[in-house]
């Protein structure tokens, strides 16, 4: 395996120091970090080094869609966007609520090699909402599900999340909801507000999500176990969160990089890139998600990474599926809006986007710091570049980015799972090629 | 303007300047031979997605009159029942060379979609898409509104006019109402004061956001002298208990919101009723309302004949015309002239 010498890396964006990669753990740090023969060097001057990146909300689309994405192209997306861990969604087709799907899919992940996958097990068998999947089952497999969501749908019967959320506590789970009231979402295509009585087209008010994050953060206490509340998009489900946490709930809750820089207004073009459950809020909401991530209240970001095929969405509003790929352009979202801006330290981006998706999905040798000895999962990432979005140009198998044209900043330089080169200078690095063809500008040999 | 696919794309002077030619076309519709040649050889398509037999008879006798070539595209029976997409739908037209799309489709934006995604290089002419818009009906109605409340009560020229100072209450299904929308926007443009009545689970969230009043007291509303009452078709298909429960009883609805005989005496001697059609006799209105001598009823689809005309007039042949009212032909300040013009002049339009 290569040995890598990252030469001037700020870790977690503080003062520089040469960090050397050596059989998998970072072997040396500062001036332990020697050139010896062989050592590729990577000139990391200035830019920042920080444990990879895990995902809590990946949709991979496989098996069932994989013309939309597979797990695959998905991960060679992750990897490109600095992930080295993702959690694949259960709403494929079969939907994952069997030990087979989760470990065909843990299969995937681990012979594609771009970055682990996890499986995500159905909280209910088909996704129905009606009947427990053998949730015992998918984490005694060979995929150690740990994480269990209906998403895509919200586990809306009462009775059946608290039995969820009792019967994952015999192998520390964690469900993940989709919280979305149906009732109060029939027929919805966009935020209830200004802009859907504008738009003639079924609103889909907040209080729909806040209900079911208020019912479960109170059955997640009164039953004592771990609830994670998925894409948060709300002023006042932050509240609620906020709320909880006080009160001792054990409860993390999550936000997505759209929700944290688009809104609503953006709907009146009717352009479906801009169609996602749950929808794009307001400007207070987006203020208000911001504010929750910089204060704690909101644990990670999770991507949503949801590619569609271009027929699903080169059509008019009400046809075109819900969901944006997200995978590539999340820490350029997350830095525009959260580090440019002062809210939060390279440092609170290692928590939010690695060391708690990885401690609430338990994900083992991802997001520990970055120490000699440690599990050499690491993203390096030059916060000085720009780049405009061309969802051509990416990895992921879709085009259905709503960042697509703007200009963002930052770029992930390199990627590294266990050791391994998946990303440098910017390029995905093909198992078992010369790091030397797949390096520019950044790598050299010593 | 190059497309028509909400009321807001009009300013005051280009809804006046629609009205005003309507103004000569209903003129024209006057005259025993009632065709004109202004779009010969051009192609309108009526692209409907949804039902509507009567929108879409006005639109096709509009372009007929008009001299187009009238293409009527049925979403039933069609392709599209066979699962194809409305891009596919749109690139046959284009390739069959529509020059105009009057599409009414029953999702929300399709209308505009077509009209800003390349599928097609036609005008696109929004007939009714989902709960958004309805420009055309709003069209009709201001004219209708126009005809009878500016003016000296229609004995007077109102060419130029708009309709300030008038006080129009839009009454019923607000929430599901494209014609509702269209007509908030377009009659707050020509200078009307709106006032939104209905049951408090038929108006959108948001709605404070629209230059209208609300309220949910209809008789008091009425007592201030309205100079105008639309009301809106109850849409029964979307009342049902389960599913929507938008009130508790067709019973209730007509206590509370319904147009009957006593409320009729509460207006003032000028003011009219109108609606769009079809109606829900006994419901939102009872036959007293809707067959008084105030309802101008029947007038509306007449006159949406005319108001379509002049829209497609102004989209295919109006050239400059469309964008501004300054340069004559069917411009709003002209009378005599203009009117000869539209008549006659195939040659100017066609220019």
């Amino acid at each position: 395996m290569t040995t890598y010498l990252l030469t001037g890396a700020r870790p977690l964006g503080g003062d520089p120091t040469d960090v050397l990669v050596a059989d998998g753990v970072v072997a040396a740090l500062g001036a332990e970090a020697s050139r010896g023969s062989g050592v590729h060097v990577v000139d990391a001057d200035g830019l920042v080094l920080l444990p990879g990146l895990v995902d809590l909300h990946t949709h991979l689309r496989e098996p069932g869609r994989e013309d939309a994405e597979t797990v695959e192209s998905g991960t060679r997306a992750a990897a490109l966007g600095g992930f080295t861990a993702v959690h694949a969604m259960a709403n494929t087709s079969p939907a994952q609520d069997t030990a087979g799907v989760v470990e065909q899919v843990w299969r995937l992940g681990r012979d594609a090699g771009w970055c682990d996958v996890h499986p995500v097990g159905a909280v209910t068998v088909g996704l129905a909402g009606e009947q427990l999947a053998e949730l015992s089952a998918m984490a005694r497999s060979a995929a150690a599900v740990r994480m269990f969501s209906d998403d895509g749908r919200c586990v809306h019967d009462p009775v059946v999340m608290r039995r969820a959320l009792e019967y994952v506590k015999a192998f520390d789970g964690v469900v993940a909801q989709h919280a979305q009231e149906p009732r109060l979402t029939e027929g919805a295509q966009m935020h209830e507000g200004v802009v859907s009585a504008e738009l003639g087209l079924t609103g889909w008010p907040a209080v729909a999500e806040e209900a079911i994050v208020a019912r479960d953060v109170l059955l997640a206490e009164h039953v004592g176990s771990r609830l994670h509340v998925l894409h948060l998009s709300t002023a006042g489900s932050v509240e609620i969160v906020r709320w909880a946490k006080a009160r001792g709930i054990d409860v993390t809750a999550e936000v997505t990089p759209h929700h944290l820089m688009l809104t609503d207004d953006l709907v009146r073009g009717y352009d479906p890139r801009f169609k996602v459950n749950p929808p794009l809020r307001t400007a207070d909401d987006v203020e208000a998600v911001r504010q929750g991530l910089a204060d704690g209240t909101i644990d990670t970001v999770g991507t949503d990474h949801a590619p569609h095929p271009r027929e699903d969405k080169d059509c008019e509003w009400g046809a075109a599926a819900f969901g944006m790929t997200g995978l590539e352009t999340a820490l350029s979202v997350v830095q525009a809006v959260m580090v440019d801006t002062g809210r939060l330290t390279w440092s609170d981006v290692a928590r939010v986007m690695s060391s708690a998706p990885a401690r609430i999905g338990r994900v083992p040798g991802h997001g520990r710091p970055i120490a000699v000895g440690e599990p050499a999962n690491l993203t390096l990432v030059d916060p000085a570049a720009r780049r405009v979005v061309v969802p051509e140009e990416q990895a992921t198998a879709s085009v259905n980015s709503p960042f697509a044209g703007r200009e963002l900043p930052g770029r992930v330089v390199a990627t590294f799972l266990r050791g391994r080169a998946t990303v440098l200078d910017g390029t995905l690095v093909e198992a078992g090629a010369s790091v030397e063809r797949a390096s520019g500008r950044h790598g050299a040999h010593a | 303007m190059r497309h028509l696919l909400s009321a807001a794309d009009l300013d005051l002077d280009q809804a006046v300047l629609v009205l005003d030619t309507a103004g000569q076309m209903a003129a024209t519709q006057a005259r025993e031979i009632k065709k004109l040649p202004t779009l010969r050889g051009r192609t309108v398509v009526n692209l409907f997605f949804e039902d509507s037999t009567r929108t879409r008879i006005s639109f096709e006798t509009a372009a007929k009159r008009l001299s187009a070539d009238v293409i009527n595209f049925s979403a039933k029976g069609s392709s599209v029942s066979k699962g194809e997409s409305l891009k596919d739908t749109a690139l046959t037209l284009q390739a069959m060379g529509a020059d105009a799309v009057v599409i009414r489709h029953q999702a929300s934006g399709a209308p505009h979609t077509l009209a800003h995604s390349g599928w097609t290089h036609g005008a696109v002419v929004n007939a009714g898409d989902g709960m958004h818009q309805h420009p055309t009906q709003a069209l009709l109605d201001a004219y209708t509104l126009r005809r009878h409340l500016v003016g000296d009560g229609g004995r007077a020229d109102v060419t130029g006019r708009d309709l300030a100072g008038a006080h129009v209450a839009i009454v019923g299904d607000v929430l599901h109402s494209r014609v509702a929308r269209s007509n908030v926007q377009l009659l707050r443009t020509l200078g009307a004061r709106v006032t939104l009545v209905a049951p408090p689970t038929l108006v959108p969230v948001g709605v404070h956001a629209w230059p209208a009043e609300v309220s949910y007291d209809l008789d008091e509303v009425l007592a201030t002298g309205p100079d105008a009452v639309m009301m809106l078709r109850v849409q029964r298909e979307r009342m049902s208990g389960a599913g929507g429960g938008f009130f508790p009883s067709p019973l209730e609805y007509t206590r509370g919101y319904g147009l009957d005989a006593r409320r009729l005496a509460l207006l003032p001697d000028h003011a009219i009723v109108l609606h769009p059609g079809p109606m829900n006799r006994g419901l939102e209105i009872s036959a007293d309302a809707a067959d008084s001598p105030r309802a101008v009823i029947v007038e509306q689809v007449a006159n949406g004949v005319a108001v379509r005309m002049a829209v497609l007039y102004l989209l295919l042949a109006g050239g400059d015309t469309a964008r501004g009212r300054d340069d004559g032909g069917a411009g709003r300040a002209g009378d005599g002239q203009e009117r000869t013009d539209v008549r006659t002049d195939e040659t100017r339009v066609h220019a």
